[in-house]
């Protein structure tokens, strides 16, 4: 895997390759498995998204603790108001898949478990949006996972060691770069879409009450989806930011190591440690979500 | 080194990949060591496991792991049920194992007949896992290499000997470490290979008169 942006962008420069390409022999080269064993892999990892989206959306399960479960139905039953049909299934679809996370239901840990919903959530819109086939999404899937790779080498995608912006920061990054690849933007666009969408991620805390991954998680995934889409729009745009994706990685590690522990998915501090979470985790576990009113 | 389907993956049951996944690991591990189903299991929790083991289906998916389901199995949701199903037996009980050893720590007691087993397990992060302790042997293992365990009488020359069966049969070691409670008595070799090994391989080992026991743990996709 690369150890930076500007390393994945040189490379595809100087060999004229496309992103994903260049992401793909890295993968080859490191792993010793044919292309299409990899590519075979991400497809497999795709319909594993797909079906966690579906398995959410109809809202049937419910997590152990009773903390999560239905809030993805809801949303998509209630429909847009104010955001549009994009973006409110953007948010549908992260929630669903946490939530199906949260039950013991099959995601795909992209980065993590507790980031799984930004990613599907992204690739799924995009791809209605854009009319991706199954083939250019395989191929944001690996412009997605070299992103993650160099976030993975300068900072870290642990929300034990980074917080939530390790986590749900660095699946917005992925997400963005993949979009921003996806919709036709040049090698700098991504790179922007990178810098832009982590930005607006720094400094967020990883809190989960009761330390579980449900509350706010859900909340997170969705709202890191929103802000790597807003970040490949601006970026699509041509709107730029003063400060390379890389150094903005570097921040993202820096603000990770100084992050008092209590906000480091210790359940210690932030929501978790607050009353009324308190109150809620003594509850004892119910067939029905909390938090839901009727 | 992180691969790609480290950032892409692993496809897994929720919620946690080190509560869930590396919780499934650790019992798919003590099982690969026993070498079977085992008829009981006691299972200690320390840490966070104990803490949030229950949110996090860390029972469900320890329980799971010896019943032989991996990570990705959603039969991992009703494991209970499966280990009824399989007539496993099994108590959980907390425990604390001092401040020292790593929050998301378990250790598992699995019997079959005569056969007892007791190892002790860390769930490190990202679904990966590292074995700590077999019996009262120290042990370095993660269960992402074929892995050759076994205990032996102390004695010169029983590692040159190991590692010639390795050599006539062409599979290449990764890792060894040896471990043992005492000078000249018994010893534990822990061997990470390239690739399984091979029946006849293993049955020449188990024909050395130094060797007490050996087994395989599969590597875990």
């Amino acid at each position: 895997m690369h150890r930076s942006v500007a390393a994945l962008i040189e490379d595809a420069r100087e060999h004229q390759l496309s992103l994903p390409e260049v992401v793909i022999r890295s993968e080859m080269a490191e792993s010793g498995r044919p292309r299409e064993e990899i590519r075979e892999r991400i497809a497999r990892t795709l319909a594993v998204m797909r079906g966690a989206i579906e398995e959410g959306l109809q809202g049937d399960m419910r997590s152990p603790s009773g903390l999560t479960g239905g809030r993805a139905a809801r949303l998509h039953a209630h429909g847009p108001r104010l955001l549009g049909e994009t973006v409110t299934a953007i948010l549908a679809r992260a929630v669903g898949t946490l939530e199906v996370n949260a039950a013991m239901g099959l995601i795909v840990a992209a980065p993590t478990a507790g980031a799984a919903g930004v990613l599907p959530a992204i690739l799924a819109s995009a791809s209605d949006i854009l009319d991706a086939d199954d083939e250019r999404l395989v191929d944001a899937m690996l412009v997605a996972g070299g992103v993650g790779g160099v976030i993975a080498h300068r900072a870290s995608l642990a929300g034990a060691a980074g917080g939530c912006q390790a986590e749900t920061g660095s699946a917005a990054a992925m997400g963005a770069a993949a979009v921003t690849w996806l919709g036709g933007g040049t090698h700098d666009q991504v790179s922007t879409s990178i810098a832009l969408s982590l930005q607006g991620m720094l400094g967020l805390i990883c809190d989960p009450i009761g330390g579980l991954v449900e509350i706010p998680c859900i909340y997170r995934n969705a709202s890191a989806a929103m802000q790597a889409l807003a970040a490949a729009e601006m970026a699509l745009a041509g709107l730029d930011f003063p400060v390379p994706a890389d150094e903005v990685i570097d921040v993202m590690g820096e603000v990770g190591r100084k992050m008092p522990v209590a906000y480091r998915e210790t359940a210690q501090g932030g929501l978790a440690a607050t009353p009324s979470a308190r109150r809620l985790v003594q509850i004892q576990p119910t067939r029905s979500p909390s938090g839901i009113s009727r | 080194m992180i691969g790609l389907f480290d950032i892409l993956g692993p496809v897994m049951v929720g919620p946690s990949s080190s509560h869930t996944a590396g919780a499934c690991r650790l019992g798919l591990i003590a099982r690969a060591i026993l070498g079977r189903t085992p008829e009981h299991a006691t299972i200690q929790l320390h840490g966070s496991f104990a803490a949030t083991g229950e949110g996090h289906g860390t029972q469900r998916a320890i329980v799971g792991g010896l019943l032989g389901l991996p990570p990705d199995d959603l039969r991992l949701r009703r494991a209970f049920e499966e280990a009824e199903h399989s007539g496993m037996e099994y108590a959980f009980r907390t425990v604390d194992l001092g401040e020292d050893v790593h929050p998301n720590t378990a250790v598992l007691e699995v019997r079959s007949g005569d056969e007892r087993l007791t190892i002790q397990g860390t769930s490190i992060g990202g679904g990966q896992v590292e074995v700590s302790r077999i019996d009262d042997f120290p042990v370095s293992l993660g269960g992402d290499y074929d892995t050759l365990v076994l205990a032996a009488h102390d004695r010169p020359g029983t590692i040159a000997t190991i590692s010639s069966v390795f050599a006539e049969s062409g599979v290449n070691l990764a890792t060894m470490r040896v471990d043992r409670t005492g000078r000249h008595k018994e010893a534990l070799m822990t061997i990470e290979l390239d690739a399984p090994i091979s029946d006849q391989a293993l049955e020449r080992i188990r024909s050395f008169d130094w060797v007490i026991w050996a087994r395989t743990i599969e590597k875990i996709a």
